[in-house]
């Protein structure tokens, strides 16, 4: 039940944040006890947006469910496909083309150059300043381009698929790729100069939000969330898939635990991103795009798990199979659902204005925290 | 810790726990009244340090239910499952939320999706379903909801 909204007996203001409201991005429903402006609790409603997908993919084939789990974490659904593919690889032990695996890293980089660039422009529109957005919007407009010849979709891809990848690449996308490389490595400092040097953005952000690295480990965080606290966490180095562990990349860490460090893990991820495309760009083996797989896929009867870096953080996929044609139970641990959970946490004894820059550097995606 | 190491430590802490192996990591499987116990010694045993939870969920095998715990260490990164059997009749088993704090989240997720009561819970209510839902547990596979998007 949700509380009654207006003041209780201490003299505690309750009031409403959301469902519709612009700096939760979506229907997230927050109920806050306020004590003057200072936040005694904060306590999350969800539901909104729930689909029930995981009951939803029990009647679902192995190669249909994929598509629905785009429908989750819709900022990085390349990586989400990717994540369900390799499981169901795991479960049937098909062995991926080496073309294929290259342009899936290829593909899950540029959606994390997209997803980062969306917050980006997401965050620094929730704290006041509408130009970056557009800013954002220019370079993220050219992948969802390169996205669109290839897959045919700028938004729900549904273009990774058990055996590889469902087409093989457009002619043009290593030029168009090369194109953004260059695009984006002139424009890039603009973001710097905008919002990361800005002092005002800077004293929205810093000191702001903190959350120590235990506590990131307890509450699950993941992703730029747990590393802006310290916390080594990257699923691409711990756990590597599809030969992400060739490649030379950092993980990106900050110690400080505010949302200025996760600010800058993600700025810093970017860079990181564009370093691993570059490396891969001009070496796409020849070969197959899609192994030969058989047309009704049956996984054996077990347990498969696998996880994936999402642009929010580890994204899990848990199949239970009978030996059937469709999963007998499938959980999706989604990085959006745990790092919320700290959200509490982080913003007792802070002012009400400093949520708005808690949640953006959260990096919420509505859907995948539903599911 | 290889997995015969982490095996053999487990089976040294905790003789009540049966061992299962074949999976991609090792599962142990426990009694619902020692989990609370076993899991404290989890997270706080120096060789063990399993700090990070990172998948809580629960299966339906229409007989009964089994809730599926798994675990890593931040430090020594291995893996370990962690499973209890709980029957139809009275689903209960001790909240995890005072050890690990992200079972909070779960644990109201799994008591409205699935209708396990997690005994000494703080804050044991609906999170994702709306208010009047209580006790419906939709996914369980008795569930029939009259409405079915997928047979439509």
């Amino acid at each position: 039940m949700v509380e009654e909204i207006g003041t209780t007996t201490d003299g505690d203001l309750i009031i409403n944040v959301g469902p519709q409201h612009p700096a939760t991005h979506g229907v997230l429903h927050l109920v806050i006890t306020l004590n003057g402006e200072t936040i005694k609790k904060v306590e999350p409603h969800l539901g909104y947006i729930h689909r029930s997908i995981e009951k939803m993919c029990e009647s679902l084939s192995y190669r249909q469910f994929i598509y629905v789990t785009s429908r989750m974490d819709y900022l990085s659904s390349h990586i989400n496909n990717h994540g369900c593919a390799l499981c169901v690889e795991k479960g049937l032990q098909i062995e991926v083309p080496a073309r294929a695996k290259v342009i899936r890293i290829l593909m899950d980089e540029l959606t994390r150059i997209a997803s980062h660039e969306l917050w980006w422009g997401a965050m620094a529109m929730d704290l006041g300043a509408f130009t970056p957005f557009f800013h954002a919007f220019r370079e993220r407009e050219t992948i969802n381009d390169i996205m669109e010849e290839t897959c045919g979709a700028r938004l729900t891809m549904n273009y990774m698929v058990p055996g590889g990848v469902m087409l093989d690449i457009h002619p043009n996308f290593r030029q168009r790729v090369h194109d953004f490389i260059r695009l984006f490595k002139s424009k890039v400092h603009e973001y710097e100069e905008m919002v990361t040097g800005n002092i005002i953005f800077q004293n929205r952000m810093k000191g702001v939000g903190l959350l120590s690295a235990e506590d990131a480990i307890s509450f699950g965080c993941t992703g730029p969330t747990a590393r802006g606290s310290g916390v080594s966490c990257d699923v691409r180095k711990y756990y590597p898939y599809d030969g992400y562990e060739q490649l030379a990349f950092d993980e990106v860490l900050e110690t400080a635990g505010d949302s200025f460090a996760r600010y800058m893990v993600r700025i810093r991820e970017l860079h990181q991103s564009i370093r691993i495309i570059e490396q891969l760009i001009d070496n796409i083996p020849e070969g197959d795009f899609q192994a030969k797989t058989k047309a009704v896929l049956k996984l054996p009867k077990g347990e498969f798990y696998q996880r994936v870096e999402t642009a929010r953080g580890e994204f899990g996929v848990y199949i239970v199979s009978e030996g059937g044609t469709t999963p007998y139970r499938i959980k999706f641990r989604s990085p959006g659902f745990s790092n919320l959970s700290a959200l509490d946490h982080m913003a007792r004894g802070s002012k009400l204005g400093d949520l708005v820059a808690m949640m953006g550097t959260l990096d919420l995606v509505i859907p995948d925290i539903d599911r | 810790m290889t997995t015969e190491e982490l095996k053999s430590t487990l089976l040294e802490l905790f003789p009540a726990a049966i061992p299962e192996e074949g999976g991609e990591w090792l599962a142990i499987n426990v009694a619902p009244d020692e989990l609370h116990d076993i899991a404290l010694r989890l997270r706080q045993e120096q060789a063990l340090n399993f700090d990070f939870l990172f998948c809580m969920t629960c299966i339906d095998w229409k007989t009964h239910l089994t809730m599926v715990y798994h675990f890593t260490s931040t430090r020594y990164r291995h893996n370990l499952v962690v499973r209890v059997k709980l029957n139809f009749t009275s689903p209960e088993v001790a909240t995890l939320s005072d050890i690990w704090q992200t079972a909070n989240f779960h644990e109201r997720e799994v008591y409205e999706m699935f209708g396990v009561n997690f005994i000494n819970h703080p804050d044991l209510r609906l999170l994702i379903l709306p208010d009047g839902w209580e006790g419906k547990n939709p996914m369980l596979k008795s569930f029939e909801d009259p409405i079915n998007m997928i047979r439509l």
